[in-house]
């Protein structure tokens, strides 16, 4: 008993201990100074080399906390409590934060930048002009498969999944929009369908797709993939671009006929305290050299059109991660839907899974 | 004196009820009667028991949890009677804990190495020349991982009774002619019947809601309550909806209990 008490009492002295180095640390580093910048992002989401050489030409020192869902950041900042003065939203929950009135809008006067950036990705139905949020990194949901035992040119649209060649071989990535939307765009409706007929349609189409599913899974799915444990996964780009970086044998593929565009962006909160830091920090960011820099790092798809042109010509040709005009033109960004709407989605994607 | 003593011994357990277990589950009670649009309604009690997808998917979770508990208590019983026999028991008892000191996930992920494709149970497999399953992503495989899980904690209570049997019970049946056999049906099982009572509602409660391994082992094809909970306060932030089906697996637990519970006034004493 004794010996027990002495080693919680050791165990805490060390806990007190290393809390107070840390808050030592932070405060030596100014987390609350006047010299910094908190962003809220992403994990692994921007090159750490990047930070320093923001804090090495302008002096502000970036504290970078993450989060690894859309709610849970919106959550998070909702409740208050938190001085993130950046935070990186995708496209539907800025339309989100903007109604609940969690944003503050950009001071254009104090951005450069801004015609560094693809039209493609500005003034998007989530946020007309831009008032609120700067395009990050840009994506598509689509199709991977190994060539190990699919033959290169025999997936190329959604319908191809519904095969009977694919019984139990296919793992779909478990997230309601981007499956209602797949099974959506395979009968040429809008991913943003509100019509609970069309929806419905739809949701019977997937229950055909079932026999094929082998899972239906989150993160593990570039583990399962990259370990060829199955054939073919319908996931992000994002996802994708991590998955063949460690397998040679996997391709991604966004069929034509349509897909999502998701589009990550930098927002600032209501409870930002840093302006001056935000704005030199946007800035950064927007120059070609950094923005291209970033897009090697995270392999994700940049919209800033004159990083593009830095990229090496194997990354910016890659039709994987850059479709061509004519796909991109097909590709549709989510809309922010009423909760009512987003609950049948979920429900009916529910239904599907339940179906197995 | 003492009595206020022990009043005051009292107050950090209280508090301790108030805040975390009173507390929470009136919160999630209130949730429960909120819809989207944040209306005082029994919408989402309607919702949940006219929805064929919802009681479908608590049959699912019964008949999952009620599995997994059943093939604990097969694999729980005689462990906990065998080590309960050994010479080195606080030992091998050890060793049956040690693995609750791992983390959930881990555990989920070590299992994930064992069955995937290229994994050590499908290398046996094909050593011996039946050739690779698919193991990964089927409800067996789902409940094979469930009880191990679950395990330790059916054999604890279990073995904690076989420790409080008076042996002199044992002898006694044994003197008195009858088998090994007798001895247990009789003697030992219906005297640590409260140990395996215990452990059935350690198990089955918490086997209700898994949601975690349901995706990571049984690929969602195995859907229970839990997988719809997490949905509702993750991905559709329908908290109301959420916390219906909370309530649900709350009065779900208060049954078991009551069905598992003594049952003094039936005199099931054994004579």
């Amino acid at each position: 008993m004794k010996r027990l008490v002495s080693l919680i009492v050791g165990l805490l002295a060390v806990c007190g201990l290393l809390a107070y180095t840390g808050h030592q640390l932070q405060a030596s580093s100014g987390s609350t100074g006047r010299k910094v910048l908190n962003l809220y992002n992403w994990g692994d989401y921007i090159d750490p080399h990047l930070l320093t050489k923001f804090q090495k030409e302008t002096g502000y020192h970036v504290n970078v906390e993450t989060f690894d869902s859309n709610e849970a950041m919106y959550t998070k900042i909702n409740q208050g409590g938190t001085h993130y003065d950046l935070a990186v939203p995708s496209e539907y929950m800025v339309a989100k934060m903007k109604r609940a009135h969690l944003l503050q809008p950009l001071d254009k006067s104090r951005l450069t930048g801004l015609q560094n950036y693809d039209s493609q990705f500005m003034s998007q139905t989530f946020d007309r002009g831009n008032r609120y949020s700067l395009p990050y990194f840009w994506g598509t949901l689509g199709i991977i498969y190994n060539d190990k035992f699919i033959k290169p040119g025999s997936i190329r649209h959604w319908n191809d999944l519904w095969s009977t060649k694919y019984r139990d071989r296919i793992m779909l990535i478990d997230s309601a929009r981007d499956i209602m939307g797949m099974a959506l765009a395979s009968q040429g409706k809008s991913m943003n369908t509100t019509d609970p007929a069309t929806l419905r349609q739809a949701e019977q189409k997937l229950n055909r797709l079932a026999p094929n599913v082998k899972a239906t899974v989150a993160d593990e799915i570039k583990m399962y993939m990259t370990q060829n444990e199955a054939p073919i996964a319908v996931d992000w780009s994002g996802e994708a671009a991590e998955m063949l970086a460690n397998n040679a044998h996997l391709h991604y593929i966004v069929p034509s006929e349509g897909s999502n565009l998701w589009i990550d962006n930098l927002v600032i909160p209501k409870t930002a305290q840093h302006t001056n830091a935000i704005y030199a920090f946007l800035n950064f960011m927007s120059r070609p050299d950094n923005a291209a820099q970033n897009a090697e790092y995270v392999g994700y798809a940049t919209p800033n059109r004159k990083a593009k042109a830095l990229l090496p010509k194997a990354t910016r040709e890659d039709q994987q991660f850059y479709p061509d005009a004519t796909t991109l033109r097909h590709l549709e960004v989510y809309r922010d839907l009423s909760p009512t709407k987003v609950q049948l989605y979920n429900d009916l994607y529910l239904e599907f899974k339940m179906h197995h | 004196m003492t009595k206020r003593r022990t009043w005051v011994y009292f107050i950090p357990y209280g508090l301790w009820l108030a805040l975390f277990v009173i507390a929470p589950v009136a919160l999630i009670i209130y949730q429960s009667f909120f819809d989207l649009g944040q209306h005082f309604t029994l919408t989402n009690y309607s919702t949940y028991f006219r929805s064929a997808t919802y009681l479908k998917m608590t049959l699912n979770s019964v008949w999952y949890a009620f599995l997994i508990t059943l093939f604990t208590g097969l694999i729980s019983y005689p462990t906990a009677y065998f080590i309960h026999q050994l010479k080195h028991r606080q030992f091998w008892l050890l060793l049956v804990i040690l693995p609750t000191w791992i983390n959930i996930l881990l555990k989920a992920y070590a299992f994930i190495g064992i069955f995937s494709q290229a994994g050590l149970a499908n290398q046996f497999l094909t050593f011996i020349g039946i050739g690779p399953q698919q193991i990964l992503f089927t409800n067996a495989s789902f409940i094979f991982v469930a009880t191990y899980i679950q395990i330790p904690f059916m054999i604890l209570p279990i073995y904690n009774a076989l420790d409080d049997l008076n042996p002199a019970f044992v002898n006694a049946s044994k003197d008195l002619g009858a088998s090994t056999w007798q001895t247990f049906r009789h003697v030992i099982f219906p005297l640590t019947l409260p140990g395996v009572k215990a452990g059935v509602q350690a198990v089955f409660i918490p086997s209700l809601s898994l949601f975690m391994l349901t995706r990571l082992i049984g690929g969602n094809k195995v859907i229970t309550l839990g997988t719809a909970i997490e949905e509702h306060f993750l991905t559709t932030m329908n908290w109301g909806m959420g916390s219906t089906i909370g309530v649900v697996l709350i009065v779900a637990m208060i049954i078991v209990m009551l069905l598992t519970g003594d049952q003094k006034t039936k005199g099931g004493t054994p004579r």
